[in-house]
């Protein structure tokens, strides 16, 4: 096996390590061309308000300010999603939570443009604002949007699910809270624009979408995207945070045009707190319905979704959290209904599992209370309920590899979890869940029938190979994989590979650095364009060397006979003779997901051409006098399909595991009085690399027979497992149930003196669902 | 990015020098290691035009005596250099935990212990930009009127955020001051005030030059930080313990809190019990029982006050035991609950 490939599945520098790590990389905000001004931006200083009149003529006779703007400059609205075309650039009518953009200044230093915002006189008239689940189901006299605070209500079900539950021989009803949190990325989101003399748009980007970015400056500048590039910066973290379409991206282009000059806008860390689009809070109520020997047979899941200001991705995040329940469980009956409310705080979007990590939570708390009470142990109850890989889930999500019975192995032998649970000393303990994720969503965000994925290489006659892609790299280490993926398949070395990501202009499209899609779908374009231009230089080989296209070999910079490797010659040779033949040797290729959604309406959120698997045990060690919970260790097993580089799936996993400790023991967006209540790195809390634990990483590969290589995602799905882990850990500790997150030392000690031993909600909001959209369950799921 | 305001930075060659500047300037503020002050000028916290550098001045650096004839350590020390100095590996040793205790490496490296003697009172609706003020509404500690913590109080409650402050008031050290009008020391317990906006009674042009903790015989001490993360965090409760011994009895039991107030709140009373007696579980457990009594939290830090109000007594009784030299989490208070 170790020959099977060159450079596939070896542990490898990625390409821009070196440039990391010693300061070189330009990162959008290091950008300064000539006779570049700074943009500045003001926001709202109430929660929900109307606007009456904005008064900008003090700060446009302030000298050195060179342009003002207001919603009126960019009054055409848009939205990640074409269904929630819901923002404005700068708001027009009215605000909807404290920093929602009002107008902008360019200036020609920071402190100018500090200064005029200052001067902007903006009248308000204050409205009552919503800031919970609650308030925004209980409604007011004005909604923040349209005629009601509920943004979207979906239902669905998949056979009868009450029947199927009061029919079991337990039932069990949890209620289960996870409050919001945000990314935190190191890198402030930043942007530089420049309007050319040949009337030509550029915009360089920190951004994880720029295709996205380029559509919706196209709609909102109105220009013809011909005359727009989008150049994504390299960027110092996304987690989600950076793959909408954001006010000062809109702004500084436009800027750009009316000053003439070039212009940069880098938002400050508090800004970055408003921009948002982070972990959705989410009320869930999860009633299943089990045999007596621990088998599901029926399941109703309901979700709230606190959704924010607008709409952003969360038509999509509503559906997600009720999608992937059944990718890990068995479930022959399901209903979920879910609703997004609107409320007075910065947008909500996607964050690292986007709309699963929540329900994941849930329903792994809800299994572990299930398990006591039905007599099983945590692991034995999810094992007799797992899915088989090439099998089809009640809500027709197509699973092909499947690698979870094999993570959870290696995380409970390597933990010792069964024997050392029963063992741990008070205030010590051990939790296990599990969970799965998607390789990349089987839809795009706007409907199309073209490729989710391009690559195009051009092969230099030196043998050097130029890669173009529109994928970029988010610090996931996507520009190592493109490069891998093609110098393997095309025999040369890492370092003759020449990338091009993330230019508008120059690359094919990739979608974007979400849903953990670049690995499997770039990755597939990139090996399906090499392959291509293999095929064309073997030709040429094969008639060099005399033998037939099919003997030959590419590696280590050569082509040769696989029967007798002797008799080749170099890469290069080839394609001076490819070259010599035919003129300049390119190839493209380009990659469509197969098309999976199920036949009900709604099915478009959830398929994807593969599911990765996640298990993890998690060790607590709780205070008890205090509350307080520290992680000593954890071991985390992962389904990877393959890992093209190992020592990049384990930075996926363990950063993963770094970032789920954060959601599930500190982070949280909190308000008050309508504002957030500490947009600061300092107070808003997240783990530093003193509270890291020790961490067991197990890789394991199922090969998946559609991914480049046999690879799946990393990216995402092993942060899902670790958070009710940490729950269910703290309550082998202590015995108390902390059925939310934050588990702050607060609610510990709170729920220590409680009766029930519990802190959690209690209750759902009385909200009328929609009628349920009954859809007919795939064939192998009728009569069970 | 948050820019600092247009600063005139101005570098005294004396002590006195620095202390004539301050007074002719009232727009000006000194520095040293700036770890406190530079963030809080981004996001303009203070008005000030001008930063008067205490960095290289003769007599800010010294070190002299030891626990026998009293310890002199230079305000200009930084708390690097304390945490791990070897005159306060002994009696003293709560200073050096203390300020091993601050922040982060990098900052325990710039930060200076006159720097964090002085840290202004934090508060959450005061740690904040010029723009999320103005939105909340302006507090009285910058550019307001009114507390926003406690609408009716005609007082700030800022809190009292240093950790070497409760540990210099349970030391009974001096603080050494050096102004126009001359130089004086001060008791630490005096030098603070219960306000967050006048927390201590330095003039505006002194400078703290030097930190006095007095001599001892045989003492211990412990300081106990509560913070959410074992690193960057201020203190959100500071305990701070001195007890003098004879012959394995306490002679006399000082102690302190941080961050439970706007200045360093004193506990000594409370800690009378202990006086003349052979401390075990029970006696420390039901002297922490009581000495929480001062420690007034309210919503204006990181985590839930009424928490921390309960934290106070299981933290004193850790820095007691500690002090006592017994095993701090296996206290009467801090015992494992039974499940």
């Amino acid at each position: 096996m170790a020959d099977e490939f060159a450079i596939v599945g070896k542990s490898l520098t990625k390409p821009d390590a070196f440039a990391k790590v010693s300061g070189q990389t330009k990162f959008a905000d290091d950008l300064a061309l000539p006779r570049m001004v700074y943009g500045r931006i003001l926001r709202s200083p109430h929660p929900h308000a109307r606007i009456l009149s904005v008064d900008t003529a003090r700060a446009r006779a302030l000298p050195g300010v060179l342009a003002v703007l207001t919603g009126d400059d960019l009054p055409i609205k848009f939205g990640i999603l074409p269904v929630s075309q819901d923002e404005e650039a700068l708001a027009r009518e009215k605000v909807r939570y404290v920093g929602d953009p009002i107008a902008a200044v360019a200036a020609s230093d920071e402190w100018i443009a500090d200064e005029a915002l200052d001067l902007i006189e903006v009248e308000f008239k204050e409205l009552p604002y919503y800031m919970s689940i609650e308030d925004a189901i209980a409604g007011g006299a004005e909604p923040i949007h349209g005629r009601s605070n509920v943004h979207k209500a979906v239902a669905l079900e998949f056979g009868d699910t009450e029947a199927a539950i009061e029919a079991a021989a337990y039932r069990r009803e949890d209620l289960v809270f996870f409050e919001g949190n945000t990314h935190l990325p190191m890198e402030q989101h930043a942007a530089v624009a420049q309007y050319g003399a040949d009337g030509k748009l550029t915009l360089w980007t920190s951004s994880q979408t720029p295709h996205y970015v380029h559509r919706a400056l196209g709609k909102v500048l109105e220009l013809p995207m011909s005359r727009i590039r989008v150049i994504a910066t390299p960027n110092g973290g996304g987690f989600g945070g950076k793959s909408d379409i954001f006010s000062h991206e809109l702004v500084a282009a436009k800027l750009a045009i009316v000053t003439g000059r070039p212009v940069k806008i880098t938002l400050t860390r508090e800004e970055v707190f408003y921009a948002h689009r982070g972990r959705h809070p989410v009320l869930m109520k999860v009633r299943t319905g089990f045999s007596a020997d621990g088998r599901i047979t029926g399941m109703q899941f309901q979700s709230f979704l606190d959704g924010g200001g607008y709409g952003s991705y969360g038509v999509a995040t509503t559906y997600y959290t009720g999608a992937l329940q059944a990718t890990t469980y068995s479930i022959p009956r399901y209903r979920f209904e879910g609703v997004r409310l609107f409320t007075n705080k910065p947008p909500c979007g996607p964050k690292r599992g986007h709309g699963t990590p929540q329900p994941r939570f849930a329903l792994e708390i809800h299994l572990d209370k299930a398990a006591e009470a039905l007599g099983l142990d945590p692991v034995e109850i999810r094992r007799r309920n797992l899915v088989v890989p090439d099998s089809r889930t009640v809500n027709w999500l197509r699973i092909t590899s499947c690698g979870l019975e094999e993570c959870i192995s290696k995380v409970v032998e390597g933990s010792r979890f069964l024997e050392r649970r029963r063992q741990m000393p008070l205030g010590r303990g051990l939790g296990f869940a599990v969970s799965s994720y998607l390789t990349g969503a089987g839809t795009a965000i706007y409907w199309n029938d073209m490729p989710h994925s391009e690559v195009q290489l051009k092969l230099d006659r030196n043998g050097g190979v130029a890669l173009f892609c529109g994928a970029i790299d988010i610090g996931q280490g996507s520009d190592h994989i493109l490069a891998a993926i093609v110098a393997e398949v095309l025999g040369v070395e890492l370092e003759d590979i020449q990338l091009t990501t993330a230019d508008t202009d120059l690359t094919p499209i990739d979608l974007g650095s979400y849903s953990s899609r670049v690995t499997f779908m770039a990755g597939n374009a990139a090996k399906a364009a090499a392959e291509n231009v293999r095929e064309r230089l073997f030709r040429v080989a094969a008639a060099a060397l005399h033998c037939d296209s099919d003997d030959l070999v590419a590696r280590g910079r050569r082509i040769f006979r696989r029967t007798r490797p002797e008799e080749g010659l170099s890469v290069a040779q080839a394609i001076q003779l490819a070259e010599a033949e035919n003129g300049v040797v390119t190839g493209t290729g380009s990659y469509t997901p197969p098309r999976l959604a199920g036949p009900y309406k709604g099915s478009g959120v959830g398929p994807s051409p593969a599911y990765s698997y996640s298990a993890a045990v998690v060790e607590v060690d709780c205070d008890a006098k205090t509350g307080e919970v520290r992680v000593p260790e954890v071991w985390i097993a992962h389904d990877i399909g393959r890992a093209i580089n190992p020592v990049l799936v384990e930075g996926q996993v363990e950063g993963s595991v770094y970032m789920a400790l954060g959601e599930a023991l500190m982070e949280e967006q909190s308000f008050r009085l309508g504002l957030h209540k500490f947009p600061s790195l300092l107070e808003y809390k997240s783990p530093t690399a003193l509270e890291a634990p020790v961490m067991h990483t197990y890789l394991v590969e199922t090969i998946d027979r559609e991914g480049p290589f046999g690879a799946k995602e990393a990216g995402q799905g092993p942060l899902l497992p670790v958070i009710p882990a940490v729950a269910n850990a703290v309550y082998n500790a202590l015995g108390v149930r902390i059925d939310e997150v934050p588990i702050t030392p607060d609610k510990v000690l709170k729920a220590l003196h409680d009766k029930q031993k519990r802190v959690g909600p209690t209750s759902v909001p009385a909200f009328q669902f929609p009628p349920l959209i009954k859809s007919d369950v795939p064939d192998e799921w009728r009569g069970k | 990015m948050l820019r600092l305001p247009r600063l005139q930075y101005l570098r005294p060659r004396s002590i006195d020098e620095a202390s004539e500047l301050a007074a002719s300037n009232p727009a000006a503020a000194f520095i040293a290691g700036g770890t406190d002050l530079v963030p809080n000028l981004k996001r303009r916290q203070f008005d000030v035009s001008a930063l008067i550098s205490l960095n290289g001045l003769d007599g800010l650096a010294a070190m002299d005596g030891d626990a026998k004839r009293g310890l002199t350590i230079g305000s200009g020390a930084t708390l690097d250099e304390l945490a791990q100095h070897p005159a306060l590996a002994g009696a003293y040793r709560a200073l050096a935990q203390a300020c091993g205790l601050v922040s982060t490496p990098q900052v325990r490296y710039m930060g200076t212990l006159g720097g964090n003697l002085l840290v202004d009172p934090r508060c959450n609706y005061y740690n904040q930009t010029y723009s999320w003020r103005k939105a909340v509404g302006f507090c009285m500690k910058k550019d307001g009127d009114i507390c926003l913590v406690a609408r009716s109080s005609p007082r700030c409650w800022a809190v009292s955020s240093s950790d070497s402050a409760p540990v210099a008031v349970a030391l009974d050290a001096e603080i050494a001051l050096h102004g126009v009008q001359g130089r004086r020391r001060v008791a630490a317990a005096a030098f603070y005030q219960d306000d967050g906006i006048d927390y201590t009674n330095k003039r505006r042009d002194e400078v703290i030059t030097a930190l006095h903790l007095p001599s001892v015989g045989k003492l211990t001490s412990a300081y106990w930080k509560l913070r959410r993360r074992p690193s960057f965090d201020f203190p959100i409760l500071g305990v701070a313990i001195a007890l003098a011994w004879d012959d394995g009895a306490i002679r006399s039991a000082r102690g302190a809190l941080g961050a439970v107030g706007s200045h360093p709140v004193e506990i000594t009373a409370y800690l009378a019990p202990l006086q003349g007696q052979r401390p075990d579980d029970d006696l420390i457990a039901q002297v922490a029982d009581a000495a929480d009594k001062p420690s007034r939290p309210l919503d204006n830090t990181d985590l839930n006050h009424y928490w921390r109000k309960r934290m106070t007594k299981v933290y004193i009784e850790r820095a007691l035991r500690e002090a006592c030299g017994l095993e701090p989490m296996a206290g009467r208070l801090s015992a494992q609950v039974a499940r």
